[in-house]
């Protein structure tokens, strides 16, 4: 199936080697911090997390969001997501492998990484969290694979894969609930204390990854003649919509929390997030003009599929602004928002900001440009089959 | 056999590359080091030459665990002289000349232990000294 | 150095298991048979609920803040003591710095107190915070790798740097602030080297170690021995009910930084 990568038309190959210029930037960036250290980040004593672990968070969100493809498809007998369902499980890799390189170029000794197998503490939720991303890893390599043979080869798939498609799903929820774990259980840092952290990363992944996967879509359906038919484009804005209201409403209970209650530390973070944070007369606020950006995407994002559903039309190019400005809203809620804010202020209360530097944000881009050149290498093999089956 | 002379070639090009090191010096391994005895003149080690030769950084990772993990702190005794356990509190003590004693088999073998990203060579100790 | 051994023996009691080839530092327990029967002693303080801490030896301390006011030399004193015993570098500016027992004014030590109508002392003077060696430490429970640790002998709150992958979850965790990361070699910002303690590298987190490394020698931890003499800071094990810090504890009003988080502090404050 490997050789269907090997032809392509010559914006394939132009995609391609845009991708594989920014992987050699970043590679470049990982030698530079590789030989001076973490020092080159923006990251400090007390903003200890920044861009990696951020992005790290995000991502394992979009790689659970392919559960909504797979949940109605394999569960529901939904046979309209029948052609797309593969492109849920091959995001769900890409956007594993991608979780997985985004916490290497976060160690400081990445070289002792295999300590967390040689040392297994299974009080960590790190170690918890390792076991469920290579599991549902090796689950969507595994279906993916096998289910995508049996298309080429036009028989139905055996029978017992449908076991392991059965235990991804709750894997793809456990690999969210457990990356929401590493924060909410910590002492002390008020803003991830939150018992709703779990509930609100699934609700704002069932946005971000079918949200990634309809504009997969719209961009295959433009260049690679792959159509992923309107009704399934249709449910996707429906099960994207419902998630997308379910994480506001999430989001909104921690303001209610916050405020109403009055606890300092509930409203620190969030008043560092949306207003500013006054701290010995300096107002802090570098994450303000993104946190109202996000929300302003998501609810014009939230308007227009709204409106497509009551005024029943169809248009791609609404459903394609409104999957952008969606993806977006979320990932600087929780690829960039949600990890910073949690370090301000510090346990002394104390205000460091945080930005990232160059050489991080070349980490960060190679690591994503990795990510969607293999996306784009599993979306070729997929349409390929596809196609090949059809003619 | 499809392709035969293709999959030779291949073959004996892999296996020129993978033993290019070994070709390339001539076979030859090299003089062997000789590592420098202690300056001081010490004759006696916690363990005979043959075991700390062969298993030094096992004995090292033991101590490392006592120390630090199992709060065994006993000291050794050798030769009427008490250490404590450390590379850098016994070892180094008798064998002050990394570079020479350390450094001469490491070397050769192209192996570079992260011992010295911690501890502190003599040298190194010497080069930022107290005032007193 | 007669008067110091004194003062040391007379705190860590008689050297019941010296020279038998136990660790020196459980000489710091006067009688262990009263140290590891004490769980209902222990209970009385710590926490204000009483749950079940850990038996055997827990060191801690008590900083007597009265001790401190109007003289935040002897705070510096003891903080160069600490730095210089164990090679902490001095790293310029917020970002990277390394610091295992630093000064900080009442609001920031002390984040879960009120800071209304503090007296004018209070709010002046700085107060030194350092790794509170919990009795149910946050940092070690999210350790992925058993790389910080308790270690039972003693109830240090320890760090194995040969084995720190540098993921930081335990920055993440600390309820205190007290750990610090090398976020590049800090080799050449070490001053003067204390030859018998090794250094770190770069990409591994460091904290206090409560100087086991002097307990081992049957010395007092370093910003101990600087106050020496004062009695700013003392030193001892909570669990044995005849410590020196547990006299202390039991005729003065002391508080914890954050007890709120749940870690249960192993060092108080007279403030």
């Amino acid at each position: 199936m490997i050789e269907k990568t090997l032809k392509g038309k010559p914006a394939y190959w132009i995609w391609l080697a845009i991708l594989g210029t920014f992987i050699a930037i970043g590679w470049a960036c990982y030698f530079r911090q590789y030989v001076f250290g973490l020092g080159l980040t923006g990251m400090s004593r007390d903003v200890s997390w920044g861009l990696y672990i951020s992005q790290f968070t995000f991502l394992v969100g979009v790689a659970a969001g392919g559960l909504m493809l797979v949940l109605p498809y394999y569960i529901h007998n939904y046979k309209a997501f029948g052609r797309i369902t593969i492109l849920g499980e091959f995001l769900a890799i890409s956007a594993l492998v991608m979780c997985l390189m985004f916490i290497m170029a976060d160690l400081g000794q990445p070289l002792r990484g295999l300590n967390v197998i040689f040392h297994p503490t299974p009080q960590s939720m790190l170690f918890w969290d390792m076991c469920v991303l290579w599991g549902y890893l090796l689950l969507n390599v595994l279906c993916g694979w096998v289910i995508l043979t049996a298309e080429r080869k036009q028989v139905p798939p055996p029978k017992w894969i449908y076991f392991f498609v059965a235990i991804s799903i709750p894997f793809a929820v456990s690999i969210h609930t457990v990356t929401a774990m590493l924060y909410c259980g910590l002492p002390g840092r008020h803003f991830w204390l939150s018992a709703i952290i779990a509930p609100r990363f699934l609700a704002s992944a069932f946005a971000a990854g079918p949200s990634l996967i309809l504009l997969a879509c719209l961009v295959m359906r433009k260049y690679a003649h792959f159509d992923a038919g309107k009704e399934a484009i249709q449910k996707m804005t429906t099960i994207i919509m419902y998630a997308v209201i379910i994480n506001t409403f999430f989001f909104l209970l921690e303001f209610f929390v916050g405020y109403y209650s009055e606890v300092p530390g509930h409203i620190h973070s969030l008043e560092y997030l949306f207003f500013g944070l006054e701290h010995d007369g300096h107002v802090y606020n570098n994450l303000v003009p993104f946190m109202w950006t996000a929300a302003l995407f998501n609810f014009t994002g939230l308007g227009i599929l709204a409106y497509m559903k009551i005024a029943k039309v169809f248009d791609y190019r609404l459903v394609g602004t409104a999957a952008t400005l969606i993806f977006l809203a979320l990932w600087a809620d929780k690829g960039l928002g949600f990890v910073f804010a949690g370090f301000v202020p510090n346990p002394l209360e104390e205000v460091t900001e945080y930005i990232p530097t160059l050489n991080e944000l070349g980490i960060t881009l190679g690591i994503w440009a990795t990510g969607f050149f293999l996306l784009t290498l599993l979306y070729k093999i997929a349409v390929g089959i596809e196609h090949e089956v059809e003619a | 056999m499809y392709n035969k002379t293709m999959i030779i070639t291949g073959l004996v090009i892999f296996v020129l590359m993978v033993t290019f090191p070994v070709w390339y010096n001539g076979l030859d391994a090299g003089p062997l080091p000789k590592p420098e005895l202690p300056p001081g003149g010490e004759k006696e080690c916690v363990a005979s030459a043959a075991f700390m030769r062969d298993k030094h950084m096992q004995l090292l990772n033991e101590w490392r665990d006592d120390v630090l993990r199992n709060s065994d702190r006993v000291t050794v005794t050798v030769g009427g002289k008490e250490y404590r356990k450390g590379l850098q509190l016994a070892c180094m003590e008798c064998h002050s000349n990394k570079e020479k004693f350390c450094d001469s088999c490491h070397d050769y073998a192209a192996v570079t232990p992260t011992c010295w990203d911690c501890h502190l060579t003599p040298t190194e100790a010497a080069s930022k000294k107290e005032a007193h | 150095m007669d008067n110091k051994r004194r003062k040391f023996l007379k705190m860590a009691g008689a050297t019941v298991l010296a020279g038998i080839g136990a660790p020196a530092v459980v000489k710091l327990t006067s009688v262990p048979a009263l140290a590891s029967g004490s769980e209902q002693a222990a209970a009385g303080h710590g926490s204000g609920h009483g749950e079940e801490q850990r038996t055997g030896i827990r060191l801690g301390m008590v900083i007597d803040m009265r001790k401190f006011y109007g003289n935040e030399e002897l705070l510096n004193q003891a903080i160069a003591a600490c730095h210089a015993v164990h090679n902490v570098p001095e790293i310029p500016g917020r970002k990277s710095e390394i610091k295992w027992i630093w000064k900080t004014g009442f609001a920031n030590a002390f984040v879960a107190q009120s800071q209304n109508l503090r007296s004018e002392t209070v709010k002046n003077s700085q107060f030194p915070v350092l790794c509170n060696h919990c009795d149910n430490p946050s940092c070690v429970k999210v350790c992925p790798t058993k790389a910080t640790f308790v270690n039972e002998k003693n109830g240090i709150v320890a760090m194995d740097y040969h084995r720190c992958i540098g993921c930081r979850f335990c920055m993440a965790a600390c309820p205190f602030g007290a750990r610090s990361f090398n976020w590049q070699d800090p080799r050449p910002f070490i001053k003067t080297y204390n030859p018998d303690f090794p250094s770190r590298m770069r990409g591994v987190v460091e904290k206090c170690n409560f100087c086991a490394e002097r307990l081992a020698l049957g010395l007092e931890p370093a910003c101990v021995e600087a106050c020496q003499g004062t009695g700013a800071m003392v030193f001892g094990d909570l669990n044995d009910p005849q410590s020196e810090v547990r006299k202390v504890l039991s005729e003065e009003f002391t508080i914890q930084r954050n007890a709120a988080a749940g870690t249960r502090p192993s060092v108080f404050y007279i403030v």
